[in-house]
C-alpha cells in the first residue's frame, strides 16, 4: 500500500522545509523510523524517519528545492508487496536525482515516429511483473519488441533481452539495482560476503549506504564531465615556516592543529575570484532548455577527508570571507565531525570547489575525480626538499609541493585552468613567515 | 474394490469414503455417525450400508430430517468428547443448520477460551452435472469460507479422501467436508492400505508447468487437468493445482506457482462472485503482484441462483474442458 509521505513541520513557526539529502533512493527498502530524508529548514537540520517499513516508490522534491510543510515529498510502498515499479520506464536513470538535469536516456533501438508511440504505450501498459524484471535486469522496456497478444511485452521477453544483452547484467551488480536494506545478495549464488573495513578475500563486500553513494556519485562525475588534468609545483618554504612559528600558539589557543590546509583554502578562494568560471557548474540543458555554465556566487570550499571507511567532503561556507585563522577554525571542526560520525547535513551541502590535502602520505600526483556539480577540484600533494634554482641564479633547499588540477572541460579550458594555477602558485608563495593570522 | 498390490487398493470416491468411516469406526469407538437415512438405508450413495448391523444404533443414528439438529447433536457429542461424523445428506440441505455451523461449532473453541474443542465432521455432497437441479446441484464453499474456526475441505482423488476425511476425524476443530457427488463414481484411484492421513491446508500440484497456473478443487481439477494434458499437446506448460483444502488455504503452493508462471487462472463450479477466487485473487494480487504478467482470471459458476434442470441450463452453468482449454490458451499466450 503507498503512503505518501509529506514536508514534516519542524518548528512551530516553520512553513516551509529544504530537502537537504535523500538518504535512500528510489527502489531502496527503508524500515519503519529509519531516516530517509535529510530536512534543512532556516531552524534545524533533521532526519525525518519512515512511518512504515517498506520501499521508496517515488522521491517528489529534488535535493536543494524548498517546499512547503505538508507538500508530499515522496511515496513509499509499505512492505508486504514486492517493490512497486515507478511509473517512468524502470531501467532510465531518474534525472532528478542527479545534481545537474540531464537528458533522458536514449532508446537503444532506433525506431520510427509512429513506432516509437506504440512502443511507448506498450511500456506503459506493461505488466506489473516485467516492470520489475524491466528494473532488476536493467532492461528498457520501450526497445524490447513484445512477443504477447497485440505485441504485448511479456516477462519471457524482458528475460530473454536480458540473455542476450549478455552476462554482465546477470553477473554483475549493476550500481542502481534496488538494494534491501539488510543484506542484499550481491551476485546471484554469492553468499559470502564481508565489510569494507574488514574485506575477506573470495568474499562479497557489502556496500553502506554512504559507499553506494559514493560509487554512483563517482561514476555521475566520471561520465559526465569531461575530466582534463594539469599540475603546478609550488615553493611552500615560507608558509610553511609560518605555519611553524604561528602552531603551538595556535594549537594553545584555539585548540586545533594548525596545518597548512587553510593557507591552502585562502590562496585557493583568492585564485577562485580572479577565476570566477573555475567556482562554476556545467548545467547540460534538456529538451527544453539549453545548456549552461552557473557562476556561483559563493566560494564554499570542500575539503576532502579520507575516512576508513569512506570518504566524506564537508565544506567550508563562505571560505572567502574567513581568515586564515576562521578557514584553520572551520576546518579543524568539520575534520573533528567527520571523524566522530557527527557531519550534519548542512556541513556536506553547497560545496562549489573542493580541495584534497592528498600528500601526507608522501602521494606525489594525484588525478582527483571532481565532485559532481563543481567545475573543479585541486589537490595539495606531498611536501618534499629540493635543490631549487632560484630566479636569481641561487641554489637553496626549499620545500616544495605540487598542486594537481582537475577540471569540467565544459566548464573551462586549459586557459583558464593554467591561469588558476599560476595564481594559486603565486598566492601561495607571496604568504611570508611574517604575515598575520 | 479391486487390489492392486499388497499396499494399494483400487477405489472409487464413494468406496473411499466407506473404507475410511468403516476403518474409523471400527478403530475408535468415540467416532459416530448421524444423518438422514444413514442407518436403515445405508445412506442415498450406499456409503453406509450395512453399517447400523455392525455398529449398531447408538453408533450409527438415523435422524430426522431436521438439520439443524444434526450438526446440533453432533456439537454436543464433539464437546462432551465423541467423534461424531455428521452428515448433511445434500450440500443443498446445509442451510438450517448454518447457525449450529457457523454460530456455534466453530465458535466453541474461543467462546470456551479453549476449555471446549469441537471435534466433529460435517460431511455433504455437492456439486452438479448430474442433472440434480435446484435442490441437488449446489457448491456451498464460499457460503461457509469467510468464517473462521472451521476447517473446509474438497478432496478430489479417493487417496485424498481417506488420508484427509482421517486427518478431519482426527481433527480437534470442525471441519466441512464437501464430497462432488459427480466424482463419486466417476474417479477411481489407488488408495494406500492402512491407516494414513494427509495434513489440512496443503494443496497438490497435479501437473507441474511453466506457463500458467491453474488453480481448482473437486470435479473441475479432473477437468482442468484433462485440458492441461491437451495442452501439453500443443506445447503449451499448463501447472495444475489441486486445492484440496480450501481453509486453511495452501497460500505458498499458490505463491510459489504464481511466482513461477505469472499467470493465474482459477477455476471452479461455485458461482464467481465472492467465491474461492476472489480470495485467491485478493491473496496473489497482495502477495505477488510484481510476479502477475497477466490479470488473473477466474472461470466460475455464473451469477444465477441455482443450476436449471434442463440439460442447455446445466451445461450452460458448467464449464467444460474445453472451455478450461480456450481459457487456459487464452491466458499462455497473453
Amino acid at each position: 500500500m503507498p503512503t505518501t509521505i509529506t514536508m514534516p513541520q519542524l518548528g512551530e513557526t516553520v512553513t516551509e522545509g529544504t530537502v537537504a539529502q535523500w538518504l535512500k533512493s528510489v527502489g531502496d527498502s527503508v524500515d519503519k523510523y529509519e531516516d530517509f530524508v535529510e530536512v534543512s529548514t532556516d531552524k534545524v537540520n533533521a532526519g525525518v524517519p519512515s512511518p512504515v517499513t517498506g520501499t521508496i516508490r517515488e522521491l517528489l522534491v529534488k535535493e536543494g528545492e524548498t517546499v512547503a510543510t505538508g507538500t508530499p515529498i515522496a511515496v513509499i510502498d509499505e512492505a508486504g508487496g514486492a517493490p512497486v515499479a515507478a511509473e517512468a520506464p524502470a531501467a532510465a536513470p531518474r534525472a532528478d536525482t542527479a545534481p545537474a538535469p540531464q537528458a533522458p536516456s536514449g532508446n537503444g533501438a532506433p525506431a520510427s515516429v509512429a513506432e516509437s508511440a506504440e512502443i511507448e504505450s506498450a511500456a506503459r501498459g506493461a505488466s506489473p511483473a516485467v516492470r520489475r524484471l524491466a528494473r532488476e535486469h536493467h532492461v528498457d522496456i520501450r526497445t524490447i519488441r513484445g512477443t504477447g497478444a497485440n505485441g504485448r511485452v511479456t516477462a519471457e521477453d524482458i528475460l530473454a533481452a536480458a540473455r542476450t544483452t549478455g552476462a554482465t547484467t546477470q553477473t554483475a551488480p549493476p550500481p542502481a539495482a534496488p538494494a534491501p536494506s539488510a543484506a542484499p545478495p550481491m551476485v546471484p549464488g554469492a553468499s559470502k560476503t564481508s565489510t569494507y573495513a574488514q574485506p575477506i578475500p573470495g568474499t562479497y563486500v557489502t556496500l553502506t549506504q554512504a559507499r553506494r553513494i559514493i560509487a554512483e556519485r563517482m561514476v555521475e562525475s566520471r561520465h559526465t564531465a569531461p575530466h582534463a588534468w594539469s599540475m603546478v609545483e609550488i615553493d611552500v618554504t615560507d608558509v610553511w615556516q609560518w605555519r611553524v612559528r604561528e602552531k603551538d600558539r595556535f594549537e594553545r589557543e584555539t585548540g586545533y592543529r594548525l596545518t597548512l590546509l587553510p593557507f591552502f583554502i585562502r590562496a585557493v578562494v583568492k585564485s577562485l575570484a580572479e577565476f570566477p568560471l573555475m567556482n562554476a557548474k556545467f548545467v547540460a540543458g534538456t529538451g527544453s532548455t539549453q545548456s549552461s555554465i552557473y557562476v556561483n556566487p559563493e566560494m564554499n570550499i570542500g575539503i576532502a577527508i579520507g575516512l576508513p571507511a569512506n570518504l566524506v567532503v564537508p565544506v567550508v561556507r563562505h571560505a572567502d570571507k574567513l581568515s586564515i585563522k576562521g578557514l584553520a577554525i572551520a576546518a579543524g571542526e568539520l575534520i573533528e565531525k567527520a571523524r566522530k560520525g557527527k557531519l550534519a547535513v548542512d556541513d556536506l551541502a553547497g560545496g562549489t570547489f573542493t580541495v584534497n590535502n592528498n600528500g601526507a602520505n608522501g602521494s606525489w600526483a594525484s588525478a582527483p575525480i571532481i565532485n559532481a556539480g563543481q567545475a573543479g577540484i585541486v589537490t595539495m600533494e606531498a611536501i618534499v626538499k629540493k635543490l631549487v634554482v632560484r630566479d636569481d641564479d641561487s641554489i637553496a633547499i626549499r620545500q616544495m609541493m605540487n598542486s594537481c588540477l582537475s577540471l569540467d572541460h565544459r566548464v573551462v579550458d586549459g586557459y583558464v585552468a593554467s591561469g588558476f594555477l599560476a595564481s594559486l602558485k603565486r598566492h601561495l608563495e607571496a604568504m611570508g613567515p611574517q604575515g598575520e593570522l | 474394490m479391486a487390489v492392486v498390490s499388497a499396499n494399494t487398493t483400487v477405489m472409487n470416491n464413494v468406496e473411499a469414503v466407506r473404507a475410511t468411516l468403516y476403518d474409523a469406526l471400527k478403530s475408535d469407538e468415540r467416532v459416530c455417525i448421524l444423518g438422514e437415512d444413514v442407518g436403515a438405508r445405508g445412506n442415498v450413495f450406499l456409503i453406509t450400508k450395512d453399517f447400523v448391523g455392525e455398529f449398531g444404533e447408538r453408533r450409527i443414528i438415523d435422524t430426522p430430517i431436521a438439520e439443524a439438529s444434526i450438526v446440533g447433536i453432533a456439537v454436543g457429542m464433539a464437546m462432551e468428547g465423541l467423534r461424531p461424523v455428521a452428515e448433511i445428506q445434500f450440500a443443498d440441505f446445509i442451510y438450517p443448520s448454518f447457525n449450529q455451523i457457523v454460530g456455534e461449532a466453530a465458535k466453541i473453541r474461543y467462546r470456551s477460551n479453549g476449555e471446549y474443542t469441537c471435534p466433529m465432521v460435517i460431511r455433504t455432497p455437492y456439486g452438479g452435472g448430474v442433472r440434480g437441479a435446484l435442490s441437488h446441484s449446489v457448491s456451498v464453499e464460499a457460503l461457509f469460507y469467510h468464517v473462521p474456526g472451521l476447517k473446509i475441505v474438497a478432496p478430489s482423488f479417493p487417496a485424498d479422501v481417506k488420508g484427509l476425511l482421517n486427518a478431519a476425524i482426527d481433527d480437534p476443530d470442525p471441519v466441512l467436508f464437501l464430497e462432488h457427488k459427480k466424482t463419486y463414481r466417476l474417479i477411481k484411484g489407488e488408495v494406500p492400505n492402512g491407516h494414513y492421513t494427509l495434513p489440512l491446508g496443503k494443496a497438490n500440484v497435479l501437473k507441474e508447468g511453466t506457463q500458467l497456473s491453474v488453480i481448482s478443487y473437486g470435479l473441475y481439477v479432473h477437468w482442468a487437468l484433462e485440458a492441461a494434458r491437451q495442452l501439453q499437446g500443443e506445447g503449451l506448460s499448463v501447472e495444475v493445482i489441486d486445492l484440496r483444502s480450501i481453509r486453511p488455504m495452501d497460500k505458498t503452493a499458490i505463491l510459489q506457482s504464481v511466482e513461477k508462471t505469472r499467470k493465474l487462472l482459477i477455476i471452479h463450479e461455485d458461482n464467481k462472485f465472492g467465491g474461492i477466487g476472489a480470495e485467491i485473487s485478493a491473496m496473489v494480487a497482495e502477495e505477488a503482484l510484481f510476479h502477475l504478467d497477466a490479470p488473473i482470471r477466474r472461470l466460475c459458476g455464473p451469477d444465477v441462483p441455482a443450476m436449471g434442470y434442463a440439460m442447455p441450463l446445466e451445461e450452460e452453468f458448467m464449464s467444460s474442458p474445453a472451455e478450461m482449454a480456450d481459457a487456459m490458451r487464452e491466458m499462455v499466450k497473453f
